[in-house]
C-alpha cells in the first residue's frame, strides 16, 4: 500500500468542500489515504472523511491542544506526521492556506512540488498544470524521494467512496517558530473566496464606478456566487485589487463564471479559461469575451444584471 | 527616522536582495513548439511581482540610508535586461547566473542561496510572490529554508522598526494576516504593496553604468538536490467554447439564460 497523505482545510469549524476534489484526486487501489486535521476536529470530521475514502484521519495536536493557524507550525506538523508515518506523498489544495503551508512542506523535505495542479497521475508521478496564466498546459514529472501536489480547487470533481475510516491521534511537539501571526483581518463584508467560489460574477471597464458594483453584489448574493473584477476595473478604481480575475490577479475556476462588461483581454481569460460555463453580457457584439464564452448576451449590463437578479431570486424562490 | 532604522549592527551597510525574474510579457502570445520548448523570441519583462519587489526593495534602502540593495536573476544572457530595469528602479549592483537551461524551482533556490551567501550577509530579501510564467509558487519559500530565514508572501503592507519586521499578507476573499518576523527574513511582494515608479531615460542611463557580477550555473559550486521537476511536455491550451448569442428583449433574454445556467451550470 502506498501511504498519501491529505492536508485537510476548515473555514469556521467546517471541511472546505474543495478538500473533497483533492480526495478524490489522491485516490488509487493500492492507496492508503491518512487525512491530516489540525483543528482539533478530526472526531468531528470522521464521517464526512470516509464517506470519501479516507482510511486513516490523523488527529494532530500539540500539548495544548490544536494548532492555532501558523503557516510555518502547520508545515513543521506536517512534516513530522509524514516522517513519523512513513508518508512520502502529500496532497493539499492551492488555496491560501495551501500556498502557504505545501512550499513550505517541500522546502524543508527538499520534495518536488507542482501547485496548482489540474490533473495528477500518482502512479507515474505526473501532473498536468496550466502555465502563462492558461496559454500553456505543462505535463511535469516529479523525482525524489517525496511528492507534495497542490490541487487547483474545483479542478478535480469529487465523488464519494465510502469506507470505514479509523482515528489516529498524533502528537507533535512543536516551539514557538520564526513568525507570529498576530491577527487575521477579516474585510469589511466578508464575501466568498474567489479562488474556491463555484460561481463568479465580475465586472469590467464598463462598471463605470465603484459604486456600481452593489448590482453584482445583489446578484452574487441570491446565487451564493463571489464578486471579481478585471484588471481595467482595477486599475480605474472601480474594484480593490483582491477581487483581480486574470494574470496578476487571481486564477478561478468556477462552475459558472458571469463576466458583465469585459471585453476578454489575453490577460483576464488567462485566469479564469478552466470556469465550467462561461457567459458574457456585453454592448459591444465584436467584443473579444464573445469567443472565449458559452452563452453571450449582447446588451447594456445595467438592464441585464438586474432583471437577471430578479429572475434569478424568482427562480430559486426567495 | 533613527529610532526607525532596522541596522543594528552600526557600522554597516545594510544589505538588501532583491530577487527578480525575466519572464514574457503578460500580453505575449506563446507558441509551443516541438516537445517541451516554446518560441522564446516574445517580448521579455520583469516579472510584474518582482518589480514591486524592487520597488519596495529600494525605497526601504533609501530610508534606512547607510544600505545597498542588490538585484540577483538567473536566466538565460538576455535576462541582463532584467537587472537593467531593477537597476534603472534604484538598485545599486546587480547578481547574473547565467544559464542555457531553464532550471527548476528547487536549483533555482538553490543558486540563488548560493550566489547570495557567496556576496554578503543579508538583512532583507524580497522576492515577488510568484512568476507569471512557470507558476511554481515556491522558489522564495525554498530559498528561505535554505538560508533559514522566516518567510512571508504575498504581503501588500510592509513596515520594519528596529530589526522587527511586520507585514501584512493577503490570504482569501479579502482577509489579511498580520506577521511578525525578526531580520533577517524574507517577503514576497503581492500586488497592491506598492506602486513601481516610471523609468526615466537618465535611470536608464545611469543603470548602465552600475556593475553586474556574472556567474556561470554549470560551473557554479554549490549542492546539487536529489529531488527535481521536469517539464516534459508543453501544449498549447485549447480553447473549444461555441458561444451561442442568445436572442430577444431582455426578459426572454434572460429568462433563457436562467434556464441555460441551471441547466449547464449545474450550482443551483
Amino acid at each position: 500500500m502506498k501511504k498519501i497523505g491529505i492536508l485537510i482545510e476548515d473555514r469556521n469549524g467546517e471541511i472546505k468542500t474543495a478538500n473533497y476534489g483533492v480526495i478524490t484526486a489522491a485516490r488509487g487501489d493500492d492507496h492508503e489515504l491518512y487525512a491530516f486535521v489540525l483543528d482539533g476536529s478530526g472526531e468531528r470530521y470522521k464521517d464526512e472523511l470516509q464517506e470519501y475514502g479516507v482510511h486513516k484521519v490523523i488527529d494532530i495536536y500539540r500539548e495544548d491542544g490544536k494548532i492555532l493557524w501558523n503557516p510555518e507550525l502547520w508545515s513543521l506538523a506536517v512534516t513530522d506526521t509524514m516522517r513519523h508515518f512513513g508518508i512520502n506523498t502529500l496532497f493539499g489544495l492551492t488555496s491560501a492556506q495551501g500556498r502557504d503551508v505545501l512550499p513550505r512542506v517541500a522546502a524543508s523535505l527538499e520534495a518536488p512540488l507542482v501547485m496548482d495542479c489540474i490533473n495528477v497521475n500518482v502512479a507515474d508521478r505526473t501532473v498536468k498544470k496550466s502555465q502563462f496564466s492558461g496559454k500553456v498546459l505543462a505535463t511535469i514529472r516529479l523525482s525524489g524521494q517525496f511528492s507534495v501536489y497542490g490541487i487547483r480547487p474545483n479542478a478535480v470533481e469529487p465523488e464519494p467512496a465510502p469506507c470505514e475510516a479509523e482515528m489516529i491521534p498524533h502528537h507533535v511537539p512543536l516551539s514557538t517558530g520564526k513568525m507570529l501571526i498576530k491577527e487575521i483581518r477579516q474585510p469589511e463584508s466578508a464575501g466568498i473566496d474567489l479562488t474556491e467560489a463555484e460561481v463568479i460574477i465580475s465586472g469590467g471597464r464598463a462598471m463605470a464606478r465603484a459604486e456600481n458594483f452593489s448590482m453584482l453584489q445583489e446578484c452574487a448574493e441570491v446565487i451564493g456566487a463571489a464578486v471579481g473584477a478585471s484588471r481595467a476595473a482595477v486599475d480605474s478604481g472601480y474594484a480593490p485589487h483582491d477581487m483581480q480575475v486574470g494574470q496578476t490577479g487571481k486564477t478561478v475556476s468556477p462552475k459558472l463564471y458571469i463576466a458583465c462588461g469585459i471585453s476578454g483581454s489575453i490577460q483576464h481569460f488567462a485566469g479564469m479559461k478552466t470556469s465550467g460555463v462561461i457567459v458574457a453580457i456585453n454592448t459591444d457584439p465584436d467584443a473579444p469575451i464573445f469567443e472565449k464564452c458559452d452563452f453571450g448576451v449582447v446588451a447594456d449590463l445595467y438592464e441585464i444584471v438586474p432583471l437577471l437578479t430578479r429572475q434569478l431570486k424568482q427562480a430559486l424562490g426567495n | 527616522m533613527s529610532d526607525n532604522k532596522i541596522w543594528l549592527r552600526r557600522g554597516w551597510t545594510m544589505k538588501i536582495y532583491v530577487c527578480v525574474k525575466h519572464v514574457p510579457d503578460s500580453a505575449a502570445n506563446i507558441i509551443v513548439r516541438e516537445g517541451n520548448r516554446f518560441d522564446e523570441s516574445v517580448k521579455y519583462v520583469i516579472n510584474p511581482y518582482d518589480e514591486i519587489a524592487v520597488e519596495e526593495a529600494v525605497r526601504v534602502g533609501e530610508r534606512e540610508g547607510d544600505s545597498e540593495v542588490i538585484a540577483v536573476t538567473l536566466g538565460r544572457g538576455g535576462a541582463i535586461n532584467t537587472l537593467r530595469t531593477a537597476l534603472a528602479m534604484g538598485a545599486d549592483r546587480g547578481i547574473l547566473i547565467k544559464t542555457d537551461t531553464r532550471p527548476d524551482s528547487i536549483i533555482t533556490a538553490r543558486a540563488l542561496n548560493a550566489a547570495i551567501e557567496q556576496d554578503g550577509r543579508p538583512d532583507i530579501i524580497f522576492t515577488g510572490k510568484e512568476s507569471i510564467d512557470s507558476e511554481g509558487m515556491q522558489t522564495m519559500y525554498r530559498l528561505a529554508n535554505a538560508l533559514g530565514m522566516p518567510a512571508a508572501n504575498n504581503v501588500v503592507a510592509f513596515s520594519v522598526t528596529g530589526g522587527q519586521v511586520t507585514v501584512e499578507c493577503e490570504i482569501e476573499a479579502g482577509a489579511r494576516q498580520v506577521v511578525e518576523m525578526g531580520v533577517p527574513c524574507l517577503v514576497g511582494a503581492g500586488k497592491g504593496l506598492n506602486n513601481p515608479r516610471y523609468i526615466k531615460i537618465p535611470d536608464v542611463m545611469k543603470a548602465r553604468r552600475k556593475h553586474v557580477d556574472q556567474i556561470d550555473l554549470e560551473n557554479f559550486d554549490f549542492k546539487r538536490p536529489s529531488s527535481s521537476l521536469e517539464i516534459i511536455e508543453l501544449q498549447p491550451a485549447l480553447e473549444k467554447r461555441q458561444c451561442h448569442v442568445l436572442k430577444g428583449n431582455p426578459e426572454d433574454v434572460v429568462q433563457q439564460l436562467v434556464k441555460l445556467i441551471r441547466e449547464e451550470g449545474k450550482v443551483f
